[in-house]
């Protein structure tokens, strides 16, 4: 990057844009223009694929959308398969408890170790860091990272373990699971996963002890909440405004709109405000629930019952890691093979809602089914839709605080921002080249770069 | 490595189809979406490991980059591939690490089309013959003990 921009000059235009390109999720861009010392435009565009399985689920089988679900995300497989069993087990009547149910917990936990961790180390803690990247980072500080990818080993074991494959699960269906694993065969990952835990304590301290920027933001939060636990496979959509709604009403509360110039839905509450799901709503909402283990290390890592600065999510992501390992043991521990590894799912017309707490957020999946259980239409609201808003309010929040910045530190401010949100692309935030344009109010715009890689697959 | 519902990025999924019937022995066969800690994963352990990944360099479809990791960086934006955490970043990830095989080789295959859909582009096809052929000799290469004269 060229550009220079005066950081005391804020009388004219500043343009700060970042172009993300994605391999399989999509894209994402950023684009902020400033004038006369405020903030008059925010954009955050995200690509979004999901829409494509929407058209394209119709007219297949009931049994048919956790499979095909997972394969819009490699990072988070588990949690559209997991919403996907629920809302079609919704429409059909069924419910599954029990050691299934819990088994989907386990595989759950999983996921959100090993996506957690991934974020954690490899794409958030350069920003605090001051590294360019996690490959600089693992140069400097080696043991760090590979403890972190000790820990998402893990993560990526429970998965393989319970799912079938460590990405996009060949083991999940509805009504349950094609196999289920012996309690001989989890002994072995109950000494891995105690191990993990003791990684998790260390993260944690380690992330707690990070120079985090002071911002904090009046958010609605968003999550489910599960009378008995710290809500992940479904449960009441609850809001920090006192919003109690059964998932089934969830189109009721969540409104979606187009918004030109990109291809992903943005979405609002009732009365049109922003809202944001993912670690720092269900830590606000739901912090009570968390193991004993992770709530004192929350405590110690200087978190109180709510967070409202979104620099903080590593932390959060991180207690959350602790307290998804504690989950996972205590269900290894409780577990006694199912007399059956799925409970049977006829399939019946009707419409089924589904909903579970993925990585970076609610994750809501609606099916409509005729009576042999054909798709005659289906609905996937992802969690990075939903923060859209909320981000472009971060961003344009932050950036009105700190005009005194230089371009390439604002920059730079503001990707850190977006990555506050782990955006569901799993290599989005590693093909960020930027393009900083600027103008000062003349019409004298000038160009740096764009020194975009070729155009991703 | 690869994703083959990208048409040719797919490449390296199909190369290790091909070579499932032809190796034995300690030759493990691993496919992989390309994100880089599982790279790092794959190769744990391993003495020798040959890499086949989809490439886009600017060179005509189906040419074959042979790269054989050594001391230097992988080059990397300017050959890039097509993943975001992906091969190059795995590379000097496990440099920095001490996670390298000792003898590490990247077969990249040039790519024509990577949008959505399933099933390689001709030119990349036709280079399938020739990149199975190359794998296969760098195993039997592998195979033999240091002393032996290659």
């Amino acid at each position: 990057m060229s550009v220079s921009q005066p950081p005391d000059d804020t009388s004219g235009e500043r343009t700060l844009r970042v172009e993300a390109l994605a391999r399989v999720e999509g894209e994402g861009a950023m684009y902020v223009r400033t004038s006369e010392g405020r903030v008059a435009e925010v954009e955050l565009q995200i690509y979004e694929p999901p829409r494509f399985f929407e058209a394209f689920l119709r007219g297949r089988r009931h049994t048919e959308p956790p499979d095909i679900t997972a394969r819009i995300c490699g990072i988070c497989p588990v949690a559209y398969q997991m919403s996907a069993c629920l809302a079609i087990e919704d429409a059909c009547g069924v419910t599954v408890d029990g050691p299934v149910a819990d088994l989907r917990r386990l595989l759950y936990c999983g996921e959100w170790i090993e996506s957690h961790v991934l974020h954690i180390y490899l794409l958030h803690a350069p920003d605090f860091l001051g590294y360019p990247s996690a490959l600089a980072l693992a140069q400097d500080h080696p043991d760090a990272v590979q403890q972190g990818l000790d820990l998402k080993k893990t993560g990526n074991d429970l998965v393989d373990l319970i799912g079938g494959r460590a990405v996009h699960p060949v083991n999940v269906r509805v009504g349950g699971f094609y196999r289920v694993p012996t309690r001989r065969e989890l002994a072995p990952m109950r000494e891995a996963l105690l191990l993990a835990r003791d990684r998790a304590e260390d993260m944690t301290r380690w992330v707690a002890g990070f120079d985090i920027p002071d911002f904090e933001r009046e958010y609605t939060f968003v999550a489910l909440r599960d009378r008995d636990r710290y809500a992940v496979v479904g449960g009441e959509l609850v809001s920090s405004d006192g919003l109690v709604a059964p998932v089934a009403d969830f189109d009721l509360h969540v409104h979606e709109e187009h918004v030109a110039r990109s291809n992903a839905l943005r979405a609002h509450l009732d009365d049109g405000r922003a809202y944001l799901v993912g670690p720092l709503a269900r830590y606000s909402l739901n912090s009570a629930q968390l193991s004993e283990r992770a709530r004192a290390a929350a405590a110690d890592a200087g978190l109180g019952p709510t967070c409202r600065n979104p620099f903080r999510s590593i932390v959060v992501r991180s207690v959350e890691t602790l307290h998804a390992i504690d989950e996972a043991i205590a269900i290894i521990d409780r577990y006694d093979e199912p007399d059956a590894p799925a409970v049977e799912v006829p399939p019946r017309a009707g419409v089924g809602h589904g909903a579970t707490e993925a990585p970076r957020g609610v994750l809501y999946h609606r099916y409509e089914l005729d009576e042999q259980g054909l798709v005659l239409d289906a609905r996937i609201v992802p969690p990075t839709s939903q923060n859209q808003a909320a981000i472009e309010e971060d961003l344009a929040g932050f950036v009105e605080r700190h005009l005194s910045l230089d371009t390439e530190t604002l920059t730079h401010r503001c990707e850190q921002a977006i990555r506050n949100y782990d955006p569901c692309i799993s290599c989005a935030t590693h093909f960020l080249d930027l393009t900083v344009s600027e103008s000062n109010g003349d019409n004298g715009a000038t160009e740096a770069g764009p020194r975009r890689r070729p155009a991703a697959p | 490595m690869g994703n083959p519902q990208r048409h040719d990025d797919g490449v390296g999924p199909t190369v290790a189809r091909r070579l499932a019937p032809l190796v034995e022995g300690e030759v493990e066969l691993v496919v992989l979406d390309g994100e880089a800690t599982r790279l790092l994963d794959a190769w744990d352990g391993a003495d020798v490991a040959v890499v086949v990944d989809a490439v886009r360099s600017g060179a005509e479809p189906g040419v074959v980059h042979r790269v054989q990791v050594g001391p230097d960086p992988v080059p990397h934006e300017s050959a890039a591939s097509t993943h975001g955490l992906g091969l190059a970043e795995a590379v000097e990830l496990g440099r920095a690490l001490g996670r390298l095989p000792r003898q590490l080789i990247v077969y990249g295959v040039e790519v024509a089309d990577t949008a959505a859909g399933a099933g390689l582009s001709p030119a990349v096809e036709a280079a399938l013959d020739d990149v199975v052929d190359q794998v296969l000799v760098e195993l039997a290469l592998a195979s033999l003990t240091p002393d032996d004269p290659p």
